[in-house]
């Protein structure tokens, strides 16, 4: 029974009409029977909420899972990552390992003594750090060791303060993020995929630590949001790199083992966050320059290749590890059917660096997990 | 046989002469002296045993280097008669096309200088001087009023003054033949065609590994990129220019080729050469020239709007504003055929007493110069470094791609080899093409030029610069641009106007380079 797959959304971005309308899918309103639906956050967050018992039949896909929500806030996220380690520990995981003192060797969350703040400590440098007010994703500017006190609030809002890196990697003396686009296609088993084309976004303004620039906004934060406003963000290039301009120059200028290792990392960071569940639910379907656009409409059609394959109706019953064909600009970040069926074994002698088996970046047709070197 | 003997030690008298005046020999003379101290250095057999020390200690090594910069940078002395013009440029037509293009760019520099009233050249006010210093890392936020200013001309300008190049001593007839060159350029200068070229690229054949082919996912590292990066390693250490030269020719690793480079450049960071670097930037801050703006301004218009090179804005202030004050490029014009602009002191015009070269080092930069650096940025991010490789770069080759000679190296010669090979290997297009009104070299002009900078991603543009340095010529700018013209054959084929021509081969970001010249040389029916 080859039905059309019927398709709703309730954001109105031409990289996602433009896709479902190129793959010939009907449009309907959400009242109608739809097999696929790209909710807005608050969407979302109806359709799941207890109150409104709401169950997605077998053929029906949205593009968030319900837990996503918990795992939006960062307060959450420390919450899920502590709650991690406890199951690790249980599963007597190498992961959840502790030192002689008692802290997690690589699950460890950061102390923050009020000590630092203290202004009796003569001489002690800055150490700045970054105060994440867990429900808007606004970033407050740091505040340094010479103010003794924060923001106080009336309210009980959740506050997540984290290390501010006074010394962060700097490219042509800028500071820099990196977004990159993740995929999980289900989360059991995980199956999750990372998108090559990530990229990095450049601050406008010379990165400096000193403590006057640190209530400049356009030194430290690169959100485009925010760059977008500042005198010299330039419009023809919004001051992004590609993931793998970024590769060459520190292969180049750093020498290739460093960089591998920093991509292991990197990926381990996201495989590890993904299974705590915390990651930004929403990225920005907005494009800001002609080549943005393009780039979000190519990881879009990848997206829906991998999420709907074949273009049919949704099934929850599919097996759904889709063919290498289909990955386009995608790899397999991690797949845990396929990294289970390898033993347990291989985790402990990875994470202690040994990198075995496919070397991290490559794909190779097994449609193995080859960009971690660990599990 | 003798001739080729006295040739030979013509060649080893001036290497030996040019070594003499150099750091390394007083380097090699301070080892020298000190050696004397070691107990293998016996008196009796003093000459052996102090050459057997520089062999052990890798001096003879840098020695040896020196000597093959000396040999691959300069041209081969012709008969010791011969008058100095000819090492510049040994045809006469040549050499007065040259000067007359010179004329016109510094008739345009002039005018521009008179028009705004801004002096070539000022003492910078102690104020300003600060504030430069204070700025120096990060010049690109500065934003002054460069709206008056234009580049002194753009690569389209100087390829007008190509195409009416006449040699007057060579009459063509009027009738046309299948030998009439149906191109743009009309001179009759001697280019390979593909047989010599694939004789000439050996290296880059079909059953040599390449990097830039066989290192693409799909190829298991084993069959050739592991060996290839641990040859390139023991070549480091083994620190031979002429063998890294020979490497490089099939790629550099990413991580190798930085330091490969620089071997082949024989550049090695030495103080002395960060003082100098230092030393030029004190020039900058004190004195600022007009020449100045238009860096400025060109870096501005093209590097800064550059999806990969927009990040090192300022690092090519940091390099170019230099170069403009280093004079000891000024040597390189005893074998450029373009020679430095003269001015004069105000008030002394004629006096050759009074007479200064303008910018000091002899080159004025035209629209899209900047690019010639922001690629090595990729490599180098120590400014003095930088600023060295750039300066080797320039004097061994990119100023081929700007002035007007017969080497084979030289603009003139690549825009011949490029238009040959179209008419010759794809004569329909060509013919089309040139139907239409969208004369082929028109378009792939600015590609050479500017050895692809700009045009190509980087990493891709990286692999093509290996080869130029491995092959110590910049023919394969001329095969890459027939290649990517062989490549978009059919789409070319269905255009009806230039403009539609230059739209087909507007975006080159996408393409592989080191595929396209292997097909187009070897793959190619000829």
């Amino acid at each position: 029974m080859a039905g059309k797959v019927k398709w709703v959304t309730d954001i109105e971005k031409s990289v996602l009409i433009n896709n479902f309308e190129k793959r010939g899918w009907v449009q309907v309103t959400e009242n109608e029977d739809w097999n696929f639906y790209w909710m807005s956050v608050q969407t979302i967050r109806n359709v799941f909420s207890v109150e409104a018992g709401y169950r997605l039949s077998d053929d029906q896909i949205v593009n968030h899972f319900p837990n996503h929500y918990e795992l939006t806030r960062k307060d959450l996220m420390v919450k899920n990552i502590k709650r991690y380690r406890k199951e690790l520990e249980k599963e007597g995981s190498p992961l959840a390992e502790k030192d002689e003192n008692g802290k997690y060797l690589y699950l460890g969350l950061c102390v923050f003594h009020r000590l630092m703040f203290s202004v009796n400590i003569p001489r002690r440098p800055v150490q700045p750090w970054i105060m994440i007010l867990s429900h808007r994703f606004k970033k407050c500017v740091p505040k340094d060791s010479k103010t003794s006190s924060f923001v106080s609030q009336s309210n009980k809002e959740a506050y997540v303060i984290s290390l501010y890196i006074n010394n962060p990697l700097l490219i042509g003396g800028r500071k820099f993020d990196l977004r990159l686009y993740v995929l999980v296609s289900t989360y059991r088993p995980l199956r999750c995929y990372m998108y090559k084309l990530g990229f990095c976004r450049f601050c406008t303004v010379k990165y400096t630590p000193s403590t006057s620039e640190l209530d400049n906004m356009f030194v430290h934060l690169t959100n485009v949001a925010i760059q977008k406003h500042g005198e010299d963000y330039n419009h023809i290039h919004g001051g992004k790199w590609t993931v793998s301009n970024l590769r060459l120059y520190l292969e180049s200028t750093r020498g290739k083992e460093v960089t591998s290792k920093l991509f292991d990392e990197i990926h381990w960071i996201i495989v590890q966050s993904l299974k705590a569940v915390a990651v930004n639910a929403s990225p920005s379907l907005t494009s800001s320059t002609a080549n943005d656009r393009i780039l979000k409409y190519n990881l879009i059609n990848d997206t829906l290749n991998i999420a709907v394959p074949n273009g049919e109706i949704p099934d929850c019953k599919w097996n759904k590890s889709p063919p290498k064909e289909v990955l386009g600009n995608y790899e397999i970040l991690y797949d845990e059917e396929l990294a289970q069926g390898d033993g347990a074994d291989r985790e402990l002698r990875s994470r202690q660096g040994q990198s075995l088996g496919p070397r991290a970046g490559r794909s190779r047709d097994s449609g193995r997990a080859v960009l971690t070197t660990w599990k | 046989m003798l001739q080729e003997e006295s040739d030979l030690s013509l060649i080893i008298a001036q290497i030996v002469q040019k070594l003499k005046g150099s750091n390394l020999y007083s380097q090699l003379e301070r080892q020298a002296w000190a050696s004397l101290q070691r107990p293998e250095i016996k008196l009796e057999s003093l000459k052996e045993d102090i050459k057997e020390f520089f062999k052990i200690s890798g001096w003879e090594k840098k020695l040896q280097n020196a000597v093959y910069s000396e040999l691959s940078v300069f041209p081969l002395p012709s008969h010791p008669a011969a008058p100095p013009e000819h090492l510049k440029e040994p045809l006469v037509y040549m050499r007065k096309a040259q000067g007359s293009w010179e004329k016109r760019i510094l008739k345009s520099l002039n005018s521009m200088c008179t028009e705004l009233s801004i002096p070539l050249a000022r003492k910078r006010p102690v104020g300003e001087q600060k504030e430069l210093l204070n700025k120096w890392n990060e010049m690109g936020t500065d934003e002054p009023d460069l709206s008056l200013f234009r580049p002194v001309y753009a690569p389209k300008d100087f390829l007008e003054v190509l195409i009416n190049l006449r040699n007057p001593n060579y009459e063509n007839g009027d009738s046309l033949s299948f030998r009439t060159h149906l191109g743009l350029i009309q001179v009759p200068l001697k280019v390979k065609d593909i047989p010599e070229l694939k004789e000439c690229f050996v290296e880059l054949g079909l059953n040599i590994g390449q990097l830039g082919i066989d290192d693409s996912t799909q190829v298991p590292p084993e069959l050739f990129e592991n060996e290839h990066v641990r040859i390139g390693q023991k070549v480091l250490a083994q620190q031979d220019s002429a063998a890294a030269q020979q490497y490089i020719r099939q790629g550099s690793p990413t991580a190798l080729r930085a330091e490969l480079w620089a071997l082949i450049l024989n550049i090695s960071s030495q103080p002395e050469d960060v003082l100098y670097y230092e030393q030029l930037k004190t020039n900058v801050i004190q004195h600022d020239l007009l020449v100045d703006s238009l860096i400025y301004k060109d870096v501005k218009l093209t590097a800064s709007n550059d999806d990969y090179y927009f990040v090192f804005e300022d690092y090519l202030y940091q390099v170019l504003l230099c170069f403009s004050r280093d004079t000891s490029v000024l040597s390189h014009f005893a074998f450029n055929s373009a020679s430095p602009p003269k001015s004069y002191i105000r008030g002394k015009l004629g006096l050759e007493e009074y007479a200064v070269f303008y910018p000091p080092n002899g080159v004025i930069p035209f629209h899209g110069f900047s690019m010639y650096v922001a690629p090595l940025c990729f490599l180098y991010h120590e400014p003095s470094k930088l600023y060295q490789i750039f300066r080797e770069m320039y004097v061994r080759f990119f100023f081929r791609l700007h002035s007007i000679s017969s080497h084979p190296s030289g603009i003139v010669s690549l825009c011949l080899l490029f238009e040959t090979l179209l008419q010759t290997y794809l004569p329909q297009l060509f013919y089309h093409l040139r139907e239409i009104g969208a004369q082929p070299l028109r378009i792939s002009f600015k590609w050479m030029v500017r050895a692809f900078s700009g045009y190509l991603a980087t990493d891709q543009l990286l692999l093509l610069w290996d080869r130029i340095l491995g092959y110590n010529s910049l023919e394969i700018l001329a095969v890459l641009a027939a290649a990517v013209f062989a490549f978009r054959a059919v789409n070319l084929m269905e255009v009806t106007s230039l403009a539609a021509a230059e739209a087909v081969l507007a975006d080159l970001s996408t393409l592989k380079v080191m595929p396209l010249l292997q097909i187009f040389l070897f793959a190619t029916v000829t």
